[in-house]
């Protein structure tokens, strides 16, 4: 239920982003959904790959540093509320969230969250005991062809 | 380790002067220091306005005819217009912090810096320190009086000085230990965060040579001298001065600890009532004034220097004639005293009306979570100004802590809160959330 | 006795007779010293004694000055080894002083004074102020930094027993320093010659024109500087720039100091006597060669020191100078022979860093100190290239990496250093090793 995403550590710097992603592209990888978080000095690239294995070798191979986190996905109706739901629920749990970040594809009326949190474990379990619908990472990788 | 008391602990016999010869030779000097001081422009036109000269002065009572004297006072004739002698004679300048950029200076000739550093070593011989000790410094050097004043106090008596000065208190540790100081001087709190951090580097505080410690620069309390002296293994003694009448050495315990002296042969003290200004009686707190009697360069009659305290008259036993004063025990204005450093919360908003982008709402909030002073100033941002780019936040708070470093010298914890969150109350806005004192009360 | 004296600005002051004492008067005086000092570090300090024993010399041995070079090296790495008391010649109750600068590892480096060295001290460094043109009535704005790092408290004794106004008012704080030299109409100041040019623009965007104030004199140290420096700092401050010299191991500043023909530092050799050796073979230079500097303390009491090694690289003047001092001069000091920087007046060793680094990362990372100037302020960066081993995807955890690595650093040096992460194989590497230091100051 849980989805290996690639975190780079890129410096903060004109140039720094188009790298990586080119060395994807020469590999004919393609990335599903990405997010920067960043800081006056350096930020961290976040992907989401369906060849994810593969996509690390190529960025270490091009001189980046790479780590593969677990994160959970969550499908989520788009429509007013529908994330205030689960926020809620994670909320009540006690579950403490590290970061997220959300992308829509190809259909219109869905949307996919990516959860980080410490231990992801337990909170899976706690959204489905919910109805609240974890998506595996094949799903998600279909879903986004 | 009680020996000491009896043991050579009076640096000047002046200390143990008879009542009736030390009123007699302070209504001399309150004499030669108001001939002195009636040139300078400010205590002309007071003298003037109250129609009292030196020959009008004929017990020391009359000393409450005289104006007082304020740190506005001073700052308005900055820098030299207190000045009573030559500019040539100033052998050295020392400076406190202001409620604006613009601190108040202090001027000393040759001979005041002489008598000050008798003064320390005054209070440093009655607090243990002999010439074979080797003293370790941690106060900031500088236009502070602080640092400078104990230092030459040490060196008077003879002793070894380690002019550590401040910050970096692992590397303070670490010359503690290697070079076995005997005394150690600093704020209290700043000694209790040197014990937490040697506790933390796993070595008991008690282990280090440290046999005497004199805190000053800040107030504390009856528990931190309990706590300290019981984590450190060592005496702690407490002093008190400020830059205006000379800095450390106006008054210092004496091996009894209970209260400290003020050296009368050098200032006459008043303890009045800061609302009706008239003296309070015996044992009762009221704010301290000061009239110097043998400084030269820059002599100030009836100083109100805002510090509550109160004073006592009994004999004490260790044979020191001079009056005792209490710990101070509050101020009768907003100052807050950060790591031994005076700040006025005037000098965080001048700091922030520097930065473009910030409301001018804040709170400044004071805690000790270890044992070191914390400061955190929550600063509302501007609608405007509101960036989602973490870093564009970033640099602002970092401008801001920069500027209030460069105002006040104090490192502080800079917290950028959401337009319209912080409290506003009705009329004055409540800068200082003071969780210390809060503390202090309980 | 016939002083000829020069110096233009202010009267001769009789404390510095001994810049003009007749040079074979100089030379038996330094000679008589030399011999005491050898014999005080022989009875006294185990660690001459045994290089001397090992060099089968004695103090005896030293019959002329010529016979300096019978007698072992001190190195920095024996003030390490035999910290902190290893090297005194005198027991701590006749101790009144000590300070502490920066060694080669985490250890610092312990120096000590009697009231006799306090007075020696205090004596170069009215000396020093003299050749610089203060004297009495002068208001000196001492803005060294004042505690352990010898600077401040040795401008400071000087500029008290020269009789003038001294504003102790130690580093930092630029606004505040232009605030005071303007109001209290300083007429000289004390400080690295960086933090002045740093002073001087920010006084340009205060709107203060220092070169309308009446400050005339500069007694510049602690770090390395040129002429180009000096051109810039005398017409853009209107002030006299004058280059001083001196090391905490020796005594702190006063070991050298120009005069108003500002063409080399005079060496206070009563006090201090200079020899040039070539750095490989250890071989005395002559002359006008040039060479790293050894210094033999004369006079000192608590911590002599033997023919120590600078590691400083100059040459000795042999012309005689237009001021009239018999003192010999040295050139400006350009170059070391280690790896040492200096940064704000503070000494920095990478072994230092490389220590701290370690202490955090558990290994030693890439890195490269980068050294900049902006308006006169030194800035240290040092870059840490990111591992695999430390990278984390949380940006808390990583900025708490750098604010980490940043302290370490700091608690090590004592300054504020920025520390930059960066990505992985983007430090040069030259030749296996790479280049660590960085420096694009315009010195």
């Amino acid at each position: 239920m849980k989805i290996n995403q690639l975190s780079v550590f890129l410096e903060n710097k004109p140039g720094q982003l188009s790298e990586p992603c080119r060395a994807l592209a020469k590999a004919g990888i393609n990335i599903l959904t990405l997010s920067l978080a960043d800081t006056q000095q350096f930020g961290i690239m976040r992907l989401i790959i369906r060849d994810w294995a593969k996509a690390k070798a190529v960025l270490e191979e091009a001189g980046s540093v790479v780590k593969i986190t677990e994160v959970v996905a969550i499908e989520v109706e788009d429509h007013p509320g529908g994330l205030a739901d689960i926020l809620e629920a994670i909320e009540h749990g006690g579950f403490n969230i590290e970061y997220m970040y959300a992308f829509t594809f190809g259909r219109e009326d869905k949307a996919v969250l990516v959860f980080r949190f410490d231990d992801p474990d337990p909170v899976i379990k706690m959204l489905q005991d919910n109805g609240i619908s974890v998506i595996n990472g094949v799903d998600l990788y279909e879903q986004g062809q | 380790m009680t020996d000491f008391v009896t043991d050579n602990s009076i640096w000047d016999v002046a200390e143990t002067m008879p009542l009736d010869q030390l009123r007699e030779l302070q209504l001399h000097r309150l004499r030669r220091t108001l001939e002195r001081v009636a040139e300078v422009p400010f205590y002309k036109e007071a003298f003037a306005r109250s129609g009292v000269t030196s020959t009008k002065i004929k017990t020391l009572d009359d000393l409450r005819r005289l104006p007082f004297t304020t740190k506005k006072d001073l700052r308005d004739h900055y820098p030299l217009g207190f000045l009573a002698v030559g500019r040539d004679k100033v052998a050295r300048f020392h400076g406190s912090s202001g409620t604006t950029g613009k601190p108040t200076f202090v001027a000393y000739t040759n001979e005041d810096l002489n008598i000050w550093s008798d003064l320390c070593a005054r209070f440093l011989v009655g607090g243990g320190l002999r010439p074979e000790h080797t003293v370790h410094i941690a106060f900031g050097y500088g236009l502070f009086t602080g640092g400078f004043g104990l230092h030459y106090g040490v060196e008077r008596v003879g002793a070894a000085v380690v002019p550590a000065a401040a910050g970096n208190t692992r590397r303070q540790i670490m010359l503690i230990r290697d070079l076995g100081a005997d005394v150690l001087v600093c704020t209290p709190s700043y000694a209790l965060n040197i014990a937490e951090t040697t506790r933390s580097t796993g070595i008991d505080p008690k282990e280090l040579s440290l046999k005497f410690a004199h805190f000053g620069g800040e107030p504390w309390t009856e528990d931190m001298r309990n706590q300290i002296e019981a984590g450190m293994g060592l005496l702690a003694f407490n002093n008190y001065g400020l830059s205006e009448v000379i800095g450390p050495g106006v008054s210092g315990e004496c091996p009894v600890r209970n209260g400290m002296h003020i050296q009368e042969d050098h200032f006459i003290v008043e303890c009045v009532n800061p609302e009706t200004l008239e003296p309070v009686g015996e044992g009762e707190s009221g704010e301290l004034i000061f009239t110097t009697l043998t400084r030269q360069a820059m002599p100030v009659i009836r100083y109100r220097t805002r510090d509550i305290a109160r004073l006592y008259h009994s004999p004490c036993p260790c044979g020191r004639t001079g009056v005792r004063m209490s710990r101070v025990v509050g101020r009768t204005d907003d100052m807050l005293i950060i790591r031994g450093v005076n700040v006025f919360p005037s000098q965080i908003e001048e700091a922030l009306l520097r930065v473009e982008g910030t409301a001018p709402h804040y709170l400044i909030e004071v805690g000790r979570p270890g044992t070191l002073d914390e400061v955190t100033v929550h600063v509302e941002v501007r609608p405007e100004n509101l960036s989602d780019k973490m870093s564009r936040m970033q640099e602002l708070r970092n401008q801001i802590d920069r500027e209030i470093q460069s105002i006040t010298g104090l490192r502080v914890k800079v917290n950028l809160v959401e337009p319209q969150t912080l409290e506003r109350f009705v009329g004055k806005a409540k800068r200082v959330l003071d969780h210390r004192t809060e503390k202090n009360d309980a | 006795m016939a002083i000829l004296w020069n110096d233009i600005g202010g009267k001769f002051n009789p404390a510095c007779s001994s810049d003009y004492l007749p040079v074979d008067q100089l030379r038996t005086l330094q000679l008589q010293r030399l011999r005491a000092v050898a014999r005080r570090a022989y009875d006294r300090v185990k660690m001459y004694r045994k290089r001397m024993d090992e060099k089968s010399v004695t103090p005896d041995d030293i019959r002329s000055l010529d016979d300096i070079t019978k007698l072992p090296f001190t190195v920095k790495i024996d003030l390490r080894d035999t910290y902190p008391f290893g090297l005194f010649a005198c027991g701590i109750n006749e101790v009144v002083r000590l300070h502490a600068s920066s060694g080669t590892t985490g250890k610092p480096i312990v120096v000590a004074y009697t009231a006799e060295d306090i007075d020696v001290w205090t004596s170069v460094m009215v000396r020093t102020f003299a050749a610089c043109g203060c004297g009495q009535g002068d208001i000196i704005q001492n803005a060294y930094g004042y505690g352990l790092f010898t600077g401040g408290l040795g401008a400071h004794y000087g500029a008290e027993a020269l009789g003038a106004t001294v504003i102790p008012i130690s580093g930092g704080n630029t606004d505040r320093q232009i605030m005071v030299m303007k109001d209290f109409g300083v007429t000289a100041i004390s400080c690295t010659p960086s933090y002045f040019i740093h002073l001087i623009e920010r006084a340009g965007e205060l709107g203060v024109d220092i070169r309308n104030l009446p400050i005339k004199a500069g007694i510049f140290g602690a770090e390395p500087w040129t002429e180009a420096m000096r051109k810039y700092i005398e017409s853009a401050g209107n002030i006299k720039a004058y280059d001083i010299y001196g090391l905490s191991e020796i005594i702190g500043p006063g070991v050298a100091s120009e005069c108003s023909d500002q063409s080399g530092l005079h060496i206070f050799e009563d006090h201090f006597y200079p020899e040039i050796i070539d750095p490989e073979t250890g071989d005395p230079l002559p002359d006008g060669t040039e060479g790293e500097l050894v210094l033999t303390t004369l006079s000192k009491k608590a911590m002599p020191m033997i023919r120590y090694r600078t590691r400083d690289i100059t040459s000795i003047i042999q012309e005689p100078c237009p001021c009239g001092r018999t003192i010999r001069k040295i050139r400006r000091i350009g170059r070391r022979t280690d790896d040492m920087f200096v940064i704000r007046g503070v000494n920095v060793f990478p072994s230092q860093i490389e220590e701290a680094l370690l202490a955090v990362e558990g290994t030693l990372p890439h890195y490269q100190i980068v050294l900049t100037r902006e308006k006169g302020l030194d800035r240290i960066d040092v870059q840490v290239e990111v591992s695999a081993d430390v990278f984390s995807d949380e940006i808390r955890l990583m900025e708490d990496l750098r604010a980490k690595l940043a302290r370490s650093i700091e608690r090590m040096l004592n300054i504020r250093v920025d520390v930059r992460l960066v990505e992985p194989h983007t430090i040069e590497r030259s030749m296996g090793k790479a280049k660590r230091i960085i420096d694009k100051r315009v010195i």
